[in-house]
């Protein structure tokens, strides 16, 4: 079981929850953050005040897969939210301790595998 | 009257709010600006050269140069009111019938593009029809009866829509992605800030405060009550519930459909009127967003097709006894519908037209519409270097010597988004 952290743009959001849904990926959690990735820094500028905008917009998904999962994850998310421009974002694949689904107490593999995706 | 004129002056912030909230919050100041900016370069071609074109003594199509920078505009009075109150007036008409088009082309129009083409579009466009109905043209000499704009304002501002939305194209999600409004209560603030401009629009039309003024008043009222109410009975019909943006919409579709009949109709034939009038809008607009025609924010159904249908209707309700004059169907005249279909037509077409040649000239010297990437991005950053909602962080201060840096900065980003340096 792993743990998926993407960094995308939000524009590309639409896409990549699309791409992630043709790919059969069920469950997610994005929030909306802000970050530096070496894209250059657009100039904004409020009567006299002229300010150079370090961070840019941009949404985190978090996605918890089990193991055969990850790789069309990966791919679903680099193909949709690749624009080919500095600042496109990271994905992260990282391991997971331990997983627990709250309703039922299941664990790992179980936790992770979509309600309609069983029996 | 000078309160009526600033009360339709009023209806350009407050069309800024009805259609900022109605896009997405990276376009919000793009588009309360397209909005907004009507109000200095269309005022100031209004008094150089449009009032002169509309207003001016000429032929059955077009005022004459007399009236040029305001030439012989004075204190003299213009029927009831000074000259000068009439042109200020009339400018805020100009104003606010150019800044309804921006709903057509937000979220992707170049905003200098715009910017030329609101200030062509009212000396080639609006100055003529204001003319031709309001001026001594050769529609007031058909008959054709228009009190505050149905045609003129409504019809010419959505003909100009449609083309606009067709040549500059559709948004490039459009279609594939949701684009829902971000502010729905900005679009119902600006809803209600447009009803109470437009007492200025309909009564002030009257051009004094009289009689004729009360009923313009009253028909401005109750017409837009009435498509409000039948607006909420269609949506509980259909759906089951009574949407705000619907609300919102259906003031602004009855205040349409009341404007050319304000001073001609009755009270009771108001609400008829509006009651009437908020039919066709609403099933144009569920058609609309079914096809490819991008209307960003439907111009042509709130403002064509409730503008034809008020121009129509008001052939059917227009009654001597009130107007004292002009009457339609149920007062024994049954032609005045021919003659108000054909105002209708004839400013269609002529300002269809004319629009598209204008942005077709305007795309040879410039781009009319942003790249993709920039509209991925909104247009108020790359358009205009602000934010609507920014929270600062992140916003490190480039000081007043490091500013050509900046200048710097900004110039690379637009090389970065694709504009010009």
């Amino acid at each position: 079981v792993k743990l998926i952290v993407a960094i995308v743009r939000p524009e590309q959001l639409s896409d990549v929850l699309e791409a992630l849904f043709h790919a059969e990926v069920r469950g997610l959690t994005i929030s909306r953050v802000q970050g530096h990735g070496g894209e250059m820094e657009h100039v904004e500028n409020y009567r006299g005040t002229t300010v150079k905008m370090a961070l840019a917009e941009k949404v985190r998904l978090e996605i918890g897969v089990s193991n055969h999962f990850v790789q069309p994850t990966v791919d679903a998310i680099l193909s949709a939210a690749r624009t080919g421009e500095v600042g496109d974002g990271k994905i992260m694949v990282l391991p997971i301790e331990k997983i627990y689904r709250i309703r039922t107490g299941e664990q790992d593999q179980d936790a992770v595998t979509p309600v309609t995706a069983k029996t | 009257m000078l309160i009526s004129t600033a009360l339709v002056l009023l209806m350009t912030p407050a069309l800024a709010f009805f259609y900022g909230g109605l896009v997405r919050s990276k376009n919000a100041l793009n588009t309360m600006m397209m909005s907004f900016v009507a109000l200095g370069p269309v005022a100031v071609a209004w008094a150089l050269v449009g009032y002169s074109l509309a207003f001016a003594p000429g032929g059955p199509v077009i005022g004459s140069l007399s009236y040029v920078a305001l030439q012989g505009v004075g204190m003299q009075p213009q029927g009831t009111i000074p000259h000068l109150l009439f042109m200020s007036f009339q400018g805020t008409f100009a104003i606010i019938t150019a800044a309804l088009i921006s709903g057509a082309v937000v979220e992707r129009m170049r905003f200098n593009a715009y910017l030329a083409f609101v200030v062509l579009w009212v000396l080639v466009v609006y100055a003529p029809v204001a003319h031709w109905v309001w001026g001594g043209g050769f529609l007031a000499t058909m008959g054709a009866l228009d009190f505050a704009g149905g045609a003129v304002v409504h019809v010419n501002a959505a003909s100009a829509a449609l083309v606009a939305a067709l040549v500059v194209g559709p948004r490039k999600d459009y279609g594939r992605h949701a684009m829902l409004p971000h502010n729905v209560p900005f679009t119902m603030l600006g809803a209600g800030v447009l009803w109470f401009g437009w007492f200025g629009f309909n009564a002030g039309s009257a051009l004094t405060a009289g009689t004729t003024a009360a009923l313009a008043f009253t028909n401005t009222l109750f017409a837009p009550a009435a498509t409000l109410a039948t607006w909420a009975v269609i949506d509980l019909v259909r759906g089951g519930r009574v949407t705000a943006v619907g609300a919102a919409t259906a003031i602004v579709v009855g205040l349409v459909v009341v404007t050319p009949a304000a001073g001609y109709i009755g009270p009771g034939s108001a609400v008829a009127l509006g009651a009437l009038g908020a039919v066709p809008s609403y099933f144009a607009l569920i058609y609309r967003a079914r096809t490819k025609l991008d209307d960003s924010l439907d111009v042509v159904a709130a403002h064509g097709t409730g503008g034809a249908t008020g121009a129509i209707l008001t052939g059917v309700f227009a009654d001597a006894a009130w107007s004292g004059g002009p009457s339609g169907l149920i007062d024994g005249n049954p032609t005045q519908i021919l003659t108000q279909l054909a105002s209708v037509i004839i400013v269609m077409l002529y300002s269809g037209t004319a629009t598209f040649a204008i942005l077709k000239l305007l795309a040879l010297v410039m781009p009319l519409r942003i790249s993709g990437r920039v509209e991925g991005v909104g247009m108020d950053v790359t358009e205009h270097g602000e934010e609507a909602y920014t929270g600062g962080d992140g916003a490190i201060l480039v000081s007043a010597k490091d500013s050509y840096i900046a200048r710097a900065a900004a110039d690379a980003v637009a090389v970065h988004h694709g504009g010009r340096p």
